[in-house]
């Protein structure tokens, strides 16, 4: 998984469409990200950041129960507990520390299960920067506790309620408010998406996952590299930095979309938020809204890489459903005591449906990133078992 | 209605009134926003549009304000498309040139070179495409080129000198030039960096230079032209179809803003 080069590419995809106002603000970013990376000192500092402050590295933890009942060895990487819950931490983490070296007081992000925001303002907290971060007016309601850990954080959430009033509209309205802050506000953009540098420096902010994992299975597993590689895509971050972990190896690389939100599943080529990739719309060219009981994958389109990984065949996207979904968060609760983010029981529903469908063959081994953890989908099971 | 023009370049009519000393005045209507849209169309060009720029609406409006996004999308909830636009557009005939306003996303859909061909077949010979910039033009050049359609570049307050003069080179029938840092939208004042922006792009082109975003009233209209060839407006003329103004009254508003800058530029 190389470095896309100055145009962003990922085979076809990526890229940078954005308006002539913001092409200088992503060229700035993009130079001051290769220094930064560059940087021996950069990487200390954020490296010491993501061990005392966002807890890593994360546990790798056998399903032992669920392991034996499905016949295969399942590993989970555990980025439910990393601080604030999520993987989003690792991101954030990184792209603040960027902002700061590049001079920034302000960061503005969009957010759709509240994750992404939630580590933006925690990190804006910690390293003395303001943030404003937008989310969908639909998503707000869903999400009401997350909207509230933000706003007691110090972060300004502002609702949007234009569209859908999703992700999708939150991150084209964080856009647009970049454009009027561009020389004091940092674009702390949540997922491997939007204009280049974004899709490959938030893959470089998460690969952290992949190769802690991959350093973990070794010591884990006897042939060190597990059979298939599976976890969660939205935007897909969470994928993209455990597939960096694994990209040079034999194992099997697998995304699991929401069967409501499936861009590579069923979506066609689109240029929309400052990438090509693919993404859901209707006969028209029109992006459609996506469902999902996850606020944080009912986003219509995917990150440029994932569509890349796609098209040459070296990571497979499958899809499960809302009720597949429901059911793995009770089985992993039940069986090993963890609640998964809804977003992350995609990726168990799709173990479980391929173990117990024959698809992974018996004493398989399969590493899931366990991207967060399920407290802030409370209310969602509440009303679901209601 | 007169024998379209829409059919000759943006680039040729454009300069020949600025050249004749006239301030140049492009309203903004988005297709499908209402059953008669097209009606509107005839009002922008019988009271003084030089060209009319022509949204084909985008469910992600990612460069425009409230008020064209709700234009947007009501157009899209009418089920507005660009194949139908495009179908009622063959119908309209006008004295004035049109230009296209879309995302690349709808442009790069079916095809480069079709998409380009579809707009001259009807009768749209020029085409701004605000979220493609100047480095990934590539294709889309050539094809607008062969379709001869004018590709029109957008130019912004932040872009560098080096980009300036690029866009410059390679923009067709006019430059957009973007008097803020901002989306589309109605504003109280117009930004300080307007005048600076088309006055810079002046100095290195003979091409028209039209300014929008923030254009709303007759003085912002009058204060835009001092630096460039001309306005654009928009959000001001969109709002007004929004809340109901019918095609006399909006004529009347472009008929407002022709006289003030004939009035100041006599």
């Amino acid at each position: 998984m190389p470095d896309p080069g100055s145009a962003g590419r990922f085979g076809e995809y990526g890229g940078r469409f954005v308006p002539e106002s913001l092409i200088p603000a992503c060229a700035e970013v993009e130079e001051a990200f290769r220094q930064a990376w560059a940087d021996a000192g950069f990487r200390r500092d954020l490296n010491r950041l993501l061990s005392v402050y966002a807890g890593r590295p994360t546990a790798l933890t056998p399903a032992w129960r669920l392991s034996a009942e499905l016949g295969v060895t399942l590993l989970l990487k555990r980025e439910d507990l990393a601080h604030t819950g999520s993987h989003k931490i690792n991101n954030v983490l990184g792209q603040a520390l960027l902002a700061k070296r590049m001079g920034r007081t302000r960061l503005i992000a969009e957010t759709g299960a509240g994750q992404h925001g939630v580590a933006t303002a925690t990190a804006a907290a910690l390293l003395g920067l303001s943030a404003t971060v937008f989310m969908g007016e639909k998503d707000m309601a869903r999400q009401e506790l997350n909207v509230h850990r933000m706003r007691v954080l110090g972060a300004e959430a502002v609702p949007v309620t234009s569209g859908s009033r999703t992700l999708k509209d939150a991150t084209s309205e964080a856009m647009r408010y970049w454009v009027t802050c561009v020389d004091e506000a940092y674009y702390c953009l949540g997922s491997v998406m939007g204009p280049h540098p974004y899709p490959w420096m938030v893959r470089e902010f998460q690969r952290v996952i992949g190769d802690e994992a991959r350093a973990q299975c070794a010591a884990e597993l006897p042939a060190a590299i597990p059979d298939y590689v599976v976890a969660c895509v939205g935007g897909g971050s969470n994928a993209a930095g455990t597939f960096a972990g694994f990209a040079d190896t034999k194992a099997q690389l697998v995304g699991v979309e929401a069967a409501g939100g499936a861009a590579i599943a069923d979506g066609r080529v689109a240029v929309m938020h400052g990438h090509r990739s693919y993404a859901v719309q209707d006969e028209h060219g029109q992006i459609l809204e996506a469902e999902s009981i996850a606020a944080g994958l009912d986003y219509p389109g995917v990150g440029p890489e994932h569509a890349h990984l796609h098209d040459i065949g070296r990571a497979r996207y499958v899809t499960v459903t809302d009720d597949e979904v429901l059911a793995a968060v009770r089985r992993l609760a039940r069986s090993e005591g963890i609640l998964p983010a809804l977003e992350s029981a995609h990726a168990v529903a799709w173990v479980i449906r391929a173990a117990e469908g024959g698809e992974l063959p018996q004493h398989a081994t399969v590493l899931l990133t366990l991207s967060g953890r399920g407290d802030k989908d409370t209310a969602t099971l509440l009303e679901v078992a209601r | 209605m007169t024998a379209t023009i829409a059919g000759t370049a943006l680039g040729p009519h454009l300069r020949r009134r600025r050249d004749a000393g006239r301030k140049l005045l492009a309203p903004y209507l988005t297709a499908g926003v209402c059953e008669n849209w097209t009606d509107y169309l005839r009002a922008y060009a019988d009271n003084g549009a030089d060209a009319i720029e022509i949204g084909l609406p985008f469910s992600e409006p990612v460069v425009d304000g409230p008020t064209v996004q709700e234009a947007s999308h009501q157009a899209l909830r009418r089920g507005a498309n660009v194949r139908d636009i495009l179908a009622e557009l063959r119908r309209v005939r006008l004295d004035v040139p049109l230009a296209a306003m879309t995302y690349y996303h709808l442009v790069q859909r079916d095809g480069l070179g079709p998409f380009c061909a579809n707009l001259a077949e009807a009768g749209v010979r020029g085409l701004i495409v605000p979220d493609l910039p100047l480095d990934e033009l590539g294709a889309l050049e050539h094809a607008a080129e062969a379709a001869e359609v004018d590709l029109v570049l957008v130019a912004a307050p932040s872009s560098t000198p080096a980009r300036l003069r690029d866009i410059a080179q390679r923009s067709r029938g006019f430059i957009y030039a973007v008097s803020v840092m901002a989306p589309t939208g109605v504003r109280a004042e117009l930004a300080d960096t307007a005048g600076q922006l088309a006055a810079r792009l002046k100095q290195s082109t003979d091409l028209p230079v039209v300014l929008g975003f923030g254009i709303a009233t007759p003085d912002h209209a009058v204060a835009g032209a001092r630096d460039a060839d001309g306005v654009a407006v928009g959000s001001a003329l969109m709002r007004a179809i929004l809340d109901g103004d019918t095609p006399a009254q909006v004529g009347a508003r472009v008929a407002a803003l022709r006289d003030a800058l004939d009035r100041a530029y006599p």
